[in-house]
């Protein structure tokens, strides 16, 4: 594993007449939890597709865990896991049965399966629900089991596409505490969040506007780059200047 | 086998199948949709059929007007197929009578029937049939046989000869080509296999693109082949299991025969089930939501009732929609379903349409595989 999780050079993409991604540069270094934020339509999940390999770029390249992602997107599928803003369950299954599925997928049997199945379910706490359909679980449960769900295999990398949308308050600090604990583990976490509170527990983040990066750094360093007193400062003034030249 | 399982266990389509029959387990309304809707289909389609073929409301003009003539009629009568309702009085009010719908038969006896009998000739005695309703014919013809029949065996009984006394001469008007319900039945198999798989088929797939599971799916590494081989499976199961609900019934309730050999039919069934398995997943990459695969699958299945034989001979039609009938799969599958269910032919006779249909199943599986592709948008 080398230190740069992911490396994108000139990364574009175009959808008919929009450009939703352009020129993006961006290093991801190992083990860090890296915050991609912006306002809609900024290019966030665009760029996070592209890296998993579900879209692929118009040009430009990317490495993701030192694998050419334009070349062979099937083996960084391997080496990633994915949570979508849908979460990705299937709400007539139980909780159990989602995360064997998964898990599955991934190319865990038997013993090898019962043992990262008991290791998750009691680092999350899901045991008591197991056999729960899932379209009767919360946002909160949801999002633990999708995310159990996402690093059954042991990824190098997890992408977080808008975790916390929707969930409340406490499920959204205990998640995050998730977060660290997986970012402790060695994972890479590449997440994207509305969230200012969110965005500052980063290590790093960086910024998109209208399909640009335009910045990066730690939460501090982002803030004083742009004069601003804290992200959230920052994140409005962004959002103004995007609105005014749409207008 | 044992290769198989193996495989089975190693590779990804062993969790999807997993998956797939966890949710068709849960998913109740669909499986009863599946075997369910094929059941209440055949028996409204048979009980419709036989309902028509008794008391067909029938004319009689007598113009004989003996004993003999009244005792043949009566004998008709008899079978239960003819409902007496008018006596004609002319061969032009039958005819205008037929044409109106007033009635779908006549029974006509000509004035010299009497005397022919008499004379030890055969009397000719005609029965007239509205054919547009082929079931309606088949019952009369039938009925006009037997009753014929029945007298003329008295009479010949009788008389102690070998001459036939009776013959009665059928008129189908209209419809030449008879068709009666046992060939109607057969061709439900093909139609229903085809109406559900399809959209069932489509609308499975799409609902995993709605929800956004679909998404999540294709960022794991399973690869193409096990992701709709998975998706396609069960549904392979579900089409056997409706085509064998669909022919224990049709046996059981309308002594449709089997006369040919099962297991070729049952082997011949898996290019028509793939085929139409693999239009379903093709159909599934070019719409968006499950409300449009369940238009599109209607939308593909009206040619399929109207082109392929199903409904009308094809013989009958002009000759575009020949042509057009011979895109269809499910053109080739009544055949074979006629062919092994009513005439009991062997597979010697088969050969083009287990081609074509194998031939069919393998053209849309591999359309289905290149347009379904492991990105989203």
């Amino acid at each position: 594993m080398t230190a740069t999780a992911i490396r994108t050079v000139a990364l574009r993409k175009v959808f008919g007449d929009l450009v939703a991604v352009d020129a993006l540069d961006l290093e991801v270094r190992t083990g860090e939890v890296f915050g991609l934020l912006g306002p809609n339509g900024s290019g966030k999940t665009t760029t996070i597709r592209m890296l998993c390999g579900l879209m692929p770029p118009t040009s430009g390249a990317m490495t993701v865990a030192g694998i050419d992602a334009v070349r062979d997107p099937e083996a960084v599928r391997r080496r990633i896991g994915y949570m979508s803003q849908k979460f990705g369950l299937y709400d007539d299954m139980t909780v159990r049965e989602n995360y064997r599925f998964y898990a599955g997928l991934y190319g865990l049997r038997g013993a090898a399966l019962a043992d990262r199945e008991a290791e998750q379910f009691n680092a999350l706490a899901l045991g008591p629900r197991a056999h729960q359909l899932v379209g009767t679980l919360s946002g909160g449960w949801k999002q633990k089991v999708s995310l159990a769900c996402a690093t059954a295999h042991r990824p190098d990398l997890v992408f977080l596409d808008e975790p916390t949308a929707g969930v409340d308050p406490a499920a959204r600090r205990q998640f995050w505490q998730i977060i660290g604990d997986l970012a402790r583990g060695g994972m890479t976490v590449l997440v994207t969040t509305h969230y200012m509170d969110e965005a500052e527990r980063c290590e790093r983040l960086a910024f998109l506007s209208r399909g640009h990066l335009i910045g990066v750094g730690t939460p501090a360093e982002v803030s004083r780059q742009f004069g601003e007193a804290t992200v959230e400062d920052v994140f409005i003034a962004l959002q103004r200047k995007d609105e005014g030249v749409a207008a | 086998m044992r290769r198989l399982r193996a495989w089975l266990g190693g590779s990804s389509v062993w969790p999807m199948l997993v998956k797939e029959f966890i949710q068709l387990r849960r998913d109740r309304p669909t499986v009863a949709m599946m075997v369910g809707i094929p059941a209440i289909q055949l028996l409204l389609f048979g009980f419709a059929i036989r309902t028509e073929v008794r008391q067909l409301p029938t004319a009689v003009l007598d113009e004989a007007r003996s004993a003999d003539s009244r005792a043949l009629v009566q004998t008709m009568l008899n079978t239960g197929n003819f409902a007496h309702r008018l006596d004609a009085t002319s061969r032009e009010e039958v005819r205008a009578l037929i044409g109106a719908g007033r009635i779908n038969a006549a029974i006509i006896i000509p004035p010299d029937f009497t005397r022919d009998l008499k004379r030890g000739r055969t009397a000719e005695v005609q029965v007239i049939v509205d054919a547009a309703d082929p079931l309606a014919s088949q019952a009369a013809m039938s009925g006009a046989a037997l009753g014929g029949q029945q007298r003329a065996l008295q009479i010949a009984t009788a008389r102690g000869g070998f001459q036939v006394p009776i013959a009665v001469q059928v008129r189908p008007l209209y419809n030449p080509t008879l068709r009666s319900a046992t060939y109607i039945v057969p061709g439900i198999v093909g139609v229903l296999l085809s109406m559900t798989l399809i959209i069932v088929m489509s609308m499975a797939v799409v609902r995993e693109r709605e929800r956004g599971t679909l998404e999540q799916l294709v960022v794991t590494p399973i690869s193409r082949t096990s992701l709709m081989l998975g998706k396609v499976l069960p549904f392979v199961l579900v089409g056997y299991v409706q085509m064998t609900v669909i022919l224990l019934l049709g046996q059981l309730v309308f002594h449709v025969p089997i006369r040919g050999s099962v297991t070729l039919l049952y082997v011949t069934a898996l290019g028509f089930i793939g085929a139409n398995l693999a239009i379903g997943l093709f159909l599934s990459t070019l719409v968006r939501t499950q409300a449009q695969a369940m238009q599109m699958g209607f939308l593909f299945l009206l040619p399929n009732l109207l082109l392929s034989g199903f409904m009308f001979p094809r013989e009958a039609m002009p000759e575009v929609a020949q042509w057009l009938g011979l895109a269809l799969p499910l053109t080739y599958f009544l055949e074979v379903l006629r062919g092994i269910l009513l005439k009991g032919v062997g597979i010697d006779a088969l050969w083009l349409q287990v081609g074509l249909l194998a031939g069919f199943a393998a053209l849309f599986v591999m359309l289905a595989v290149q347009r379904f592709q492991k990105t989203v948008e």
